[in-house]
């Protein structure tokens, strides 16, 4: 069958599973909605958390940076998948014995103050749009790559579809779509890799394959890769640091941190039984999520290689571009993929200087969807990552939106406002609450600022500077004052943002970027999408500077702190 | 439910931020110290086609993390039995 014909029927398929699984589990009342009755398996639970976490970055945009950073793209391993030991550790038994909805509900009750609630609701829409944005990109690369149109159109269409999905669901529909999305998702990741590594290694594990000799020779996969781009004027692939070690610590640290400070991951925590299940389910979920992160550095060296070889069949010897393969043909339809021959040879020369080299962009995310087509693997293997690239990118919207939507109508609409609203008018409140963040987060997505991990990234470093710092202060130490908890989130996320926006734009917008892009004046060279582990820094020390000199919090939220270390006694996540 | 004494509860948190304290050390080791800062003392051993350094960094950290993750749910699990406070 023809590729295009399969990847319409192969997404098709997968979209009316997830469709009928959110209409046959709608939602039906706000606790549904939220915390998904509070009722969940912690395996089911670990496996949904799994597809909400893996999202658009982790599926079509990691590999494909961690192809071109090499070593340095170990940051987005590490740090995506670490965050989940902070997280089991120190924040997920706690909040879940304190059994409310939502993560600045806690803050507000831990931190006795409305104004809390409000700065954490603020910090939360800001890291969630930041982190859909991310997404947006992913989904419009994903679609515009389908329908073989151009990026901005490929945007729009995902748009529509994220909205006419998640709007629907909730926390339920959403929980048990996410079950199959994680298995879409996870299947079309490794499928294709187990080919890729069979032919290159001839073992059929990735992880071992990376580190295996190529067929028929005695040469190592890594080694001959390092060779190669050395070749072309590129770093060693095995060695090339980020910019710098501090900058990798620090990078590395301000994914950890946000991951346990990003609310749609914490919310899952809330809907498991009970407190043990709220431990064990982290590790189920980073069990799953494992199996693509250990299988990413393996796609991401076996794609460059790839790419490399077919680009440069013998050293020295450039594809003549009239010759180039289908993938190259249909990449270039999405402006993704740019040729300019700038020597007129006909040729595609490929190096890392750039008054030479004729491939012009090269845009990372596109890296894990051409993948299987570079390694020519069969149709119905292309059509699969097309569906669990969908998969990854749509099961994390919708988290994130629901995540949103709650902070809005529960947090503030509820919360503040109108306190005696009705269930159903808090549903349609939700409800419109997402439709406003998806046409939000879409506009900003047409120029995004980055490749759709590296915004993703951003989004950390606001969660980890605000969030996080709030969240653990609040459950290890009863000292911790309204004060101090306010004034530390403002400095934290405040320090991050300025020094975000400063370098890219004012909500990311190029042309509001108003100390320019200077790189060499970086804080001890750390760039902006590291610097949410500075920003965490400073909100734990202004907050615990501040509360050293204001009241001490009352007795009855010392009484809470004691309350929700311990596991017993804790109920289901419960109406108030 | 039975409460405990405000000494037992002292004693439960203590072990368990002795845990805590132990498992973090380890999830630091493995990924900022063999991950980072160590990377390039450990790229000296090669195991397979791996650089040492190089394959905490992408592979073994998160085999680790994995492990952490379960083991402190096991040992918390016979923490809250010892001292009477686990959910029915």
């Amino acid at each position: 069958m023809e590729l295009k014909t399969l990847t319409y029927l192969v997404v098709g398929a997968s979209f009316a599973l997830y469709i009928g699984i959110a209409i046959w589990s709608r939602a039906g009342s706000t606790r549904d909605f939220y915390v998904a009755g509070g009722g969940v398996h912690p395996i089911a639970n670990g496996m949904a958390t799994a597809a909400d976490w893996m999202s658009a970055a982790s599926f079509i945009s990691m590999a494909g940076m961690i192809a071109f950073m090499g070593y340095g793209g170990s940051v987005f391993l590490m740090g995506w998948t670490g965050g989940f030991v902070i997280l089991a550790l120190l924040l997920a038994p706690y909040l879940r014995k304190y059994g409310k909805f939502t993560v600045p509900e806690f803050i507000g009750d831990r931190f006795y103050s409305r104004t809390a609630r409000v700065v954490a609701v603020i910090c939360l829409i800001i890291c969630s749009v930041t982190y859909v944005i991310g997404q947006m990109k992913g989904i419009g690369v994903a679609f515009s790559r389908f329908l073989e149109v151009d990026y901005g159109t490929g945007l729009l269409v995902g748009m529509c579809i994220v909205f006419f999905y998640a709007v629907l669901g909730g926390m339920k529909g959403i929980t048990y779509t996410q079950i199959a999305q994680f298995c879409v998702l996870i299947m079309a990741y490794t499928i294709p890799a187990i080919f890729i590594s069979l032919q290159l290694t001839a073992n059929p594990i990735p992880q071992l394959g990376l580190g295996s000799t190529l067929t028929g020779s005695d040469t190592y996969l890594l080694d001959k890769l390092d060779l190669i781009v050395q070749d072309l004027g590129f770093h060693e692939y095995t060695t090339d640091f980020r910019l710098s070690g501090l900058n990798m610590f620090a990078y590395t640290a301000s994914l950890m941190i946000g991951t346990a400070g990003l609310p749609h991951v914490i919310i899952r925590f809330f809907t498991v039984p009970k407190v043990r299940d709220a431990r064990s389910s982290a590790g189920w979920a980073l069990l799953f999520i494992a199996i693509l992160y250990t299988t990413a550095p393996a796609v991401a060296g076996m794609a460059r290689l790839n790419l490399m070889q077919t680009i440069e069949p013998t050293a020295g010897e450039y594809l003549v571009y009239e010759e180039r393969p289908q993938w190259f043909r249909n990449w270039e339809k999405t402006g993704l993929l740019e040729f300019e021959d700038k020597n007129g040879d006909g040729r595609i020369q490929y190096n890392a200087d750039p008054a030479v080299n004729e491939m012009v962009t090269i845009d990372n995310d596109i890296m894990v969807l051409a993948n299987p087509e570079i390694a020519q693997l069969p149709n119905w293997v292309i059509a699969l990552v097309a569906a669990g690239g969908l998969a990854a990118a749509l099961s994390t919207a919708a988290g994130l939106l629901l995540a949103i939507a709650s902070a809005i109508s529960h947090d503030l609409l509820k919360g503040m406002i109108r306190p005696n609203i009705s269930e159903r008018s808090e549903l349609r409140a939700s409800r419109l609450a997402m439709a406003a963040a998806i046409i939000g987060a879409g506009y900003l997505g047409f120029n995004p600022p980055g490749f759709a991990a590296g915004t993703v990234a951003l989004a950390f470093g606001l969660a980890a500077s605000s969030i996080f710092p709030a969240l653990m202060m609040g459950i290890f130490s009863s000292r911790v004052s309204k004060e101090g908890a306010v004034a530390g989130m403002v400095a934290g996320i405040g320090v991050t943002l300025c020094y975000v926006f400063q370098h890219m734009g004012i909500m990311f917008i190029p042309s509001t970027a108003f100390l320019g892009d200077m790189s060499p004046n970086w804080f001890l060279g750390i760039e902006p999408n590291a610097f949410g582990a500075v920003g965490a820094l400073v909100n734990f020390a202004v907050a615990l500077l501040v509360s050293r000199f204001t009241a001490p919090p009352p007795a009855s939220v010392r009484e809470l702190v004691e309350h929700i270390r311990v596991p017993a006694g804790a109920s289901a996540a419960q109406d108030h | 439910m039975p409460r405990l004494s405000a000494d037992q509860a002292r004693a439960y948190w203590r072990r368990n931020l002795n845990l805590m304290a132990k498992l973090l050390l380890i999830w630091f080791v493995v990924s900022f110290g063999c991950g980072i800062l160590f990377v390039e003392q450990l790229n000296q051993i090669q195991i397979g086609g791996y650089k040492l350094g190089f394959w905490f960094a992408q592979q073994g950290s998160i085999y680790v993390f994995v492990l952490l993750i379960f083991y402190y749910s096991r040992r918390m699990a016979a923490l809250d039995r010892e001292f009477g406070v686990e959910e029915n």
